[in-house]
């Protein structure tokens, strides 16, 4: 991944006025509030649209879409984390993909074997973690290029599993040899007071029933997502300031990030680069196995050959768009996860083609805001899109069915186009490190 | 001088069958966990392989694995990383067998029918190939990222999308486009092989995509080892810096690699899109997109390496099917071998490359010693 430039952001000036300046005033501001401020802005936008839109669409901020939208959100947030975790080791980890397969079926036939959601849980971590062996073993020990051991790694994974399932999943009752008995995942529950199901009285659903523009979009938009909210999805979320904690408040995580900056510096000052990027590779795959079990147990209720989609790529990509940063990863999975949904919840095309409008709109947001930084080529680029995704909204009565399964992926290409360029990598990411060389 | 020529090639052929033992022995301690004789189920392969119906069944894998391996190799030799061959080669074959069977080039006499048909798969796979390139060249995306979400967009999107429209309607369930008339479709090669074999038996027929193999893997050949833009190619590969400063335009070149990548890819799927189906449809083969990178890598991007591996996973793939009928060990056990040779080459490859720098500073170190020896002490003007 030597292509994203490393330039050093300008020093912003707090005096500036206009766009430029209220958005140097929003970088500013700490993480927490950043996110959320983001995260308010894009439910405005939705129920901007949706009014718009009108019916059918309603299917973009009801409480069922943004459950969901956390749900299909989790295995890429783990697969970004763990991402995070190699990367700032500085060893890029394309068999994050593999790491996932195997954390499906692990995940699965702990879930089954042991009777346990918990057990499902742990052995997916571990399944994960031996991809992640593999691959330290391959580019740290034997200094083999990081990304044709990550493609080596996904190969070897589907056959692995595949094999497995004949011999284990074949001979247990509802399994064959491409998927598992049924695995259900760890219990769920709904935040007490604010969110409630089945009449009982809360907070947040009395506020959705009111029928305010925007306030209750953002209610009901919180209430689905403090609904029957698995603890598996939780924990996924837990681990997102766990891991900022990790690795930028502890003497483990400098060491681990020394070896991504720079490796050289780290073992002169007595750290043991080899031993630290084992740790960030192998936790890396953990969190790939955590968040395959995670799409085995409680996105799919079953192990099914082929099910992670891409999903560990798209992890990849949340890390890019996050800035090799927890939060920024954070934000890029819900980004990324929400196609996903609507793809599974979707089924009339009204709400996809009415995301054709948001992303139109979007792009005019860029559009505005590449015109204020005179970044002239991406202005025409973020203009002739608009233009199109808001001909192709107004020309259209509903999306083709085609449509919700490529959004994601079509996503994944639209941000990183508008992103790619600001961003910084670690600085010796992706480079084959020899002790004393 | 003979010893060190003998541990060259030790070192060359070494590290392949290095990989190939390691996989043989470690699948074998897996078939003996699994309650398989391993001793059975290889002789079993073996045996079977030693057919002619086989060796042909063998051609016919290896043929598209080895084009798909020709074009992932195309972008390794300059450190790119085309991981969209699977999408390329998918799109590709779509919009040939679209081509193919509508308006005026169905009534084009065979070898200009074919012709057609191969340029269009080749551009398709270009352009969806370039996409990436583009990407990657103006806006700075990683092309392992973009040709990823490219297949899913191609098979998912683009193929979803037309396929409804070029859907053959004449009364099949099958949906797929309308099959090509015989002027589009190569003959097998069953004859050519057959005068210096006994006839073939079992209605197998020998893929004519066979001979375009072969000529992608020479004009590969001759491409990267004769030809300027394949020194710049080798050139940006080995050191980017180097090449740039020698006035190799990086950027340029990353667009040629991608475009000469996917302008291969697109003929992967030509041994069935010019076969008897004659058409695409939703039960296309996949999957040899991500083989050939593993083909790729076991041939160290070597015309002639990535042959080996072809026929080497051609060999496996026939060999899940015999297992299946003998019963001698799971046909499964076959997808593992792959992997693990994949992944023992690599690492057998590097730990090779690691043996011959070594041997490489020793022998200069004793060359620059010899010299002091023969040059007096004050002899500064060592001749460079």
């Amino acid at each position: 991944m030597t292509d994203v430039i490393a330039t050093p952001r300008p020093a912003d000036t707090p005096e500036e006025g206009g766009v430029k300046g209220l958005f140097a005033k929003y970088v500013a501001l700490p993480g927490p509030i950043r996110w959320m401020t983001a995260a308010a802005l894009g439910v405005l936008l939705l129920s901007i649209v949706q009014e718009i839109s009108g019916e059918g669409s309603s299917v973009l901020t009801e409480p069922g879409t943004s459950g969901a939208m956390l749900r299909f959100a989790v295995p890429i947030l783990l697969a970004g984390l763990g991402g995070l975790f190699s990367e700032r080791a500085g060893v890029v980890n394309i068999g994050l993909e593999g790491m996932m397969i195997l954390g499906t079926w692990f995940g699965a036939w702990g879930t089954v074997n042991f009777d346990s959601p918990w057990a499902g849980l742990v052995c997916g971590a571990i399944g994960g973690a031996l991809g992640g062996l593999l691959h330290a073993v391959a580019t740290v020990s034997f200094g083999v290029d990081h990304i044709i051991s990550g493609v080596a790694i996904n190969i070897l994974a589907p056959g692995l599993t595949r094999f497995l399932s004949d011999q284990v999943f074949s001979d247990w009752e509802g399994g064959s040899i491409t998927q598992s008995p049924r695995a259900v995942g760890l219990p769920k529950f709904d935040v007490p007071l604010l969110a409630g199901q089945g009449g009982s009285t809360s907070l947040l659903g009395e506020l959705d029933d009111k029928d305010w523009f925007f306030v209750s979009d953002v209610a009901g938009f919180l209430e689905g997502a403090m609904q029957s909210l698995s603890l598996y999805t939780v924990i996924a979320f837990a681990l997102v300031p766990l891991s900022g904690f990790v690795l930028w408040r502890t003497r483990l995580g400098l060491r681990i990030r020394i070896c991504g900056e720079r490796p050289e510096a780290g073992e002169s000052l007595g750290v043991n680069i080899y031993l630290h990027k084992y740790i960030g590779v192998v936790t890396s795959g953990a969190f790939a196995g955590v968040a395959g079990g995670f799409v085995a147990m409680e996105l799919a209720g079953i192990y099914r050959e082929g099910q992670t989609l891409g999903r560990g790529y798209i992890g990849l990509a949340a890390l890019i768009f996050g800035n090799w940063r927890p939060g920024g990863v954070m934000l890029g999975s819900l980004l990324f996860g929400y196609p996903f949904v609507l793809a599974l919840r979707d089924s009339t095309g009204l709400g996809t083609r009415a995301l054709l409008l948001v992303i139109g709109i979007a792009l005019i947001a860029v559009l505005v805001f590449s015109v204020v930084n005179r970044k002239w080529t991406d202005s025409i680029i973020a203009g002739v899109l608009a233009l199109a995704m808001l001909i192709w909204w107004s020309q259209s009565s509903t999306a083709p069915n085609w449509l919700p399964n490529t959004m994601p992926y079509a996503t994944v290409l639209l941000v990183l186009v508008f992103m790619s360029q600001r961003l910084r990598m670690p600085a010796a990411d992706g480079q084959i490190y020899r002790k004393g060389g | 001088m003979n010893q060190s020529i003998l541990r060259r090639v030790a070192l060359a052929v070494g590290a392949p069958f290095a990989a190939v033992v390691f996989a043989v022995a470690l699948s074998s301690v897996v078939l003996l966990i699994s309650g398989n004789n391993p001793y059975n189920a290889f002789s079993d392969m073996l045996e079977n392989a030693s057919r002619l119906e086989t060796f042909v069944d063998i051609l016919n894998n290896a043929t598209p694995l080895y084009i798909s391996g020709i074009a992932a190799a195309i972008g390794f030799r300059m450190n790119l990383f085309n991981i969209g061959v699977e999408g390329q080669y998918l799109i590709a074959a779509f919009f040939a067998a679209a081509v193919g069977s509508a308006g005026f080039v169905v009534d084009l006499p065979a070898p200009l029918h074919v012709a057609v048909i191969l340029l269009v798969a080749m551009s398709v796979g270009a352009a969806w190939a370039g996409v990436a390139g583009a990407l990657k060249v103006t806006r700075g995306i990683n092309e392992v990222i973009s040709t990823i979400m490219l297949n899913f967009i191609a098979v998912g999107g683009v193929i979803a999308w037309l396929l409804v429209e070029f859907q053959d309607d004449s009364g099949a369930s099958n949906s797929g486009t309308t099959p090509l008339a015989a002027s589009g479709r190569l003959p097998s090669l069953n004859r050519v092989l057959e005068t210096v074999t006994r006839e073939i038996g079992k209605g197998r027929e020998l893929t004519g995509v066979l001979i375009i193999a072969v000529v992608v893997g020479i004009g590969y050949h001759l491409f990267i080892n004769r030809t300027r833009l394949g020194f710049d190619f080798r050139a940006s590969g080995y050191n980017p810096m180097a090449a740039r400063a020698g006035g190799v335009p990086p950027k340029r070149m990353i667009m040629y690699a991608m475009l000469l990548s996917g302008a291969v890819a697109g003929l992967v799927g030509m041994f069935e899109v010019l076969s008897d189906k004659g058409q695409y449809s939703q039960s296309f083969v996949r999957g040899i997109g991500f083989n050939g990178i593993a083909v790729a890598l076991i041939g160290r991007n070597n015309s002639v390496g990535i042959a080996v591996g072809a026929l080497l996973f051609g060999f496996l793939s026939t060999s899940s099917g015999i297992l299946q009928i003998t019963g001698s060990a799971t046909p499964e056990i076959v997808e593992i071998m792959k992997g693990i040779i994949v992944l023992s080459a690599v690492v057998a490859y590097e730990v090779v490359r690691r043996i011959r720098l070594r041997d490489e500073a020793k022998s200069a170190a004793e060359a620059t010693e010899r010299r002091d020896d023969s040059v007096p002490v004050e002899g500064s003007e060592v001749p460079a």
